[in-house]
């Protein structure tokens, strides 16, 4: 039988005749092919891989260049967006670009489409600067630079404060069959800019899913970065989200990733510090049941002097679901007085859920300040009683444990709309009426 | 109000109740002193339904209802408050929040619909005058960070909010300045009245110079072993507890 790879590889040529071959991207298509072709898809023998398996989900005979699926309704889809506020759109449909849900602009920045900043000589220049320039050359990533054709094109340049979030959403329809998609985001923040961005992916469709994406992102000096990952696809859908994230002298950018759906997601983020005073944020709140399987790999490179780094990912585990968390953090011998933190806390409610969890420190510098704390426990019956005392029932008073376990997170979130919207996502996720506005 | 007969609890295989009679009626006020170990906080637990405690022997009634048939939550809608001893932190949760919470769900067990927003900030405001709170500590996660004191007079206001049949106050008074003791037991005396009735567990006579006891108690070993009017715990102030253990022998 042919295996997914070898139905990939071969596709590759079709793909290769709607692009222009003569370019510096293509150049560097083939060569991740040809990356691809060796590295094949990971395995559980890889370390990074140890606890992941995407062995269920190569099965699948994936359509790779879906049919434009079916028109899909506004109504019907509002309710993925955040809706009561005013936002930029860049929506695609099973991989291509939506116009009739999308709202970009040209105006003083560019929120547009990867298939024309890869292809109109307006952008060349930017595309030659920053495609493929954070990226590791790992097996997903590269399967995803070979075929990099389409996603969000962000381009903020200096000193201008965007003040719309973006939002970022791939729809899957695949009304025939299984789908494979590749989105592939490039954003560039200039000095002193700033901008706010939610990504989100969401299958509509009883096939299965596999989006594999790439997003980089460069923030140049003073640049200023929100980005917020909401993940609550349906059970069919399975995620690997590779995001790498460039920084200079000054900047912070933060990153939230909530996991609450999907089936199997795999997160790679990774930050490379390329100046001093940066500071990096990775949030994150998994709560997962059934036999969903969230990874969180995350790795902070601190490169230079003077900068920070806050990790904070917390994790509610039920039924048999699975979580692991690794998070690396390199300190090079140049980065002195680095401030790195990490936290990751998580609950089981099931005896039959796990969590894989290590923290990976590797320093060189002597004078810096890195702690790191795992902890992976069940709710604090001291605190459940004390609630009952007050006449919340036990359940209730589990649920709101979970919810204020998880909720601390959300105090960093900036856009008020997200930090509600994702509140009432918790309090339904743990089924708890938290009886209170938000 | 509450019925207590020859209770004897343990925990971990370690009697600490021994046949304990206590009883209470509506409108009164009760001292439980009694030195350290005694068994006073456990006592108040297992009132309270704390489940780690076992009862081995004797009841528990309030208003002739037995008490451990029913789950703490049911204790609490039937009008049992516990100030704790030592209360717990949750972060994550606002002190404005976790009170909503617990009035609704009270309410929700009674049949009740929620409360309007309206009167809910209404009582909030009027129960955190009367404390002296300040209204930007009611946005705080509750207990998280809070002084010793702070802990204690925010256990107050919740039972302010609750308004309950039984308050058992664990040690609230500990912890609290001169100036907070007489706001907070000024708080529980606004409170009472002849339906409702209170015990408080304390070491120090000082708080029922404020809250007048009808009776003190004093636990010792798992047991009330003497009992009497408010000027016991002057004697006791003044002459500790080992002539008590002595007249036990
Ligand atoms: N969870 C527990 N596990 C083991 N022993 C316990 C537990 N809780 C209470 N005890 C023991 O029971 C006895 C009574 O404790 P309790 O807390 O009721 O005393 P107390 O009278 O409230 O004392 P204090 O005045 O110091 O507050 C003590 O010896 C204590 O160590
Ligand atoms: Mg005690």
């Amino acid at each position: 039988m042919e295996t997914l790879k070898d139905k990939i590889l071969s596709s590759y040529v079709a793909f290769e005749n709607n692009m222009n071959i003569n370019s510096a991207v293509h150049d560097i298509r083939s060569k991740a092919l040809e990356n691809f072709e060796k590295l094949g898809f990971p395995t559980k023998k890889l370390e990074a891989w140890k606890y992941t398996s995407l062995n269920s989900l190569l099965k699948n005979d994936y359509s790779l260049f879906p049919d434009r699926g079916r028109s899909i309704e506004l109504a019907d889809v509002k309710k993925y967006f955040i809706h009561d506020i005013d936002t930029y759109k860049v929506v695609f449909i099973d991989g291509k670009y939506s116009s009739f849900l999308s709202e970009t602009t040209h105006d003083n920045f560019d929120v547009c489409l990867m298939s024309s900043a890869l292809t109109k000589p307006k952008y060349k220049a930017i595309i030659e600067n920053y495609f493929n320039k954070a990226a590791k050359q790992d097996n997903l990533t590269s399967l995803n630079t070979a075929f990099a054709s389409e996603g969000a094109y962000i381009y903020i340049p200096k000193n201008i404060e965007v003040q719309k979030p973006i939002q970022i959403i791939n729809f899957t329809t695949g009304s025939e069959a299984a789908t494979m998609i590749q989105p592939r985001n490039l954003i560039v923040v200039e000095d002193n800019a700033h901008v706010q961005i939610i990504e989100r992916h969401q299958s509509l469709t009883t096939n299965e899913v596999l989006s594999n994406v790439v997003t980089e992102v460069f923030a140049a000096r003073n640049a200023t970065i929100d980005y917020y990952k909401i993940q609550n696809d349906e059970l069919n859908a399975s995620l690997v989200d590779n995001t790498y994230i460039k920084q200079e002298t000054n900047s912070e950018v933060a990153v939230h990733t909530f996991s609450f759906g999907g089936n199997i997601t795999r997160n790679n983020l990774n930050f490379f510090q390329n100046g001093e005073h940066i500071n990096s944020i990775l949030k994150g709140i998994t709560i997962i049941e059934g036999k969903q399987h969230v990874d969180h790999h995350t790795l902070v490179h601190h490169i230079e002097p003077n900068c920070e780094s806050h990790q904070d990912y917390k994790g509610i585990f039920n039924e048999r679901s699975t979580g692991v968390f690794n998070g690396k953090v390199v300190v090079e011998k140049e980065a002195q007085k680095t401030n790195a933190y990490q936290q990751n806390n998580n609950v089981l409610i099931s005896d039959k859920a796990t969590i894989n969890a290590k923290p990976q420190l590797e320093i060189f510098a002597d004078d810096v300040r890195c702690s790191h704390g795992c902890t992976i426990g069940q709710l604090d019956d001291d605190a459940l009683f004390y609630m009952q005392q007050r006449g919340i029932s036990e359940k209730q008073g589990r649920g709101l444990l979970m919810f204020a376990f998880a909720n601390t997170v959300l105090e960093s979130v900036r856009i008020p709309e997200v930090k509600s919207r994702i509140t009432k996502l918790i309090a339904n996720k743990l089924n708890v009426n938290i009886g209170f506005e938000v | 109000m509450l019925k207590i007969q020859n209770l004897h609890a343990e925990i971990e295989e370690k009697a600490i109740l021994k046949g304990l009679n206590l009883s209470v009626n509506a409108g009164e006020v009760h001292a439980i002193m009694g030195p350290n170990g005694a068994g006073k906080s456990t006592l108040a637990n297992i009132i309270a339904g704390k489940e780690e405690y076992e009862v081995t022997q004797g009841s528990i009634e309030l208003n002739n209802e037995d008490l451990n048939e029913l789950a703490p939550e049911e204790r609490a809608h039937a009008g049992v408050f516990l100030s704790f001893q030592y209360p717990v932190e949750i972060p994550g949760v606002s002190v404005t929040n976790f009170i909503k919470t617990a009035i609704n769900e009270t309410r929700k067990a009674k049949g009740l619909e929620d409360m309007p927003a309206k009167d809910m900030l209404k009582k909030i405001r009027e129960k955190s005058e009367l404390l002296e709170i300040d209204r930007k500590f009611l946005s705080r996660s509750l207990n998280e960070g809070f002084s010793g004191g702070e802990k204690k007079r925010n256990e107050i206001f919740q039972m302010a909010m609750l308004e309950p049949k039984l308050a058992i106050l664990d040690e609230t008074d500990s912890g609290l300045d001169i100036d907070a003791l007489k706001v907070v037991a000024n708080g529980v005396n606004k409170l009472k009245s002849k339906d409702n009735a209170v015990i408080l567990i304390t070491h120090y006579q000082r708080l029922l110079d404020y809250i007048v006891p009808d009776y003190v108690h004093v636990l010792h070993d798992g047991k009330i072993v003497k009992t009497g009017d408010a000027s016991l715990a002057k004697e006791l102030e003044a002459k500790g507890y080992d002539w008590i253990k002595k007249e036990l022998v």
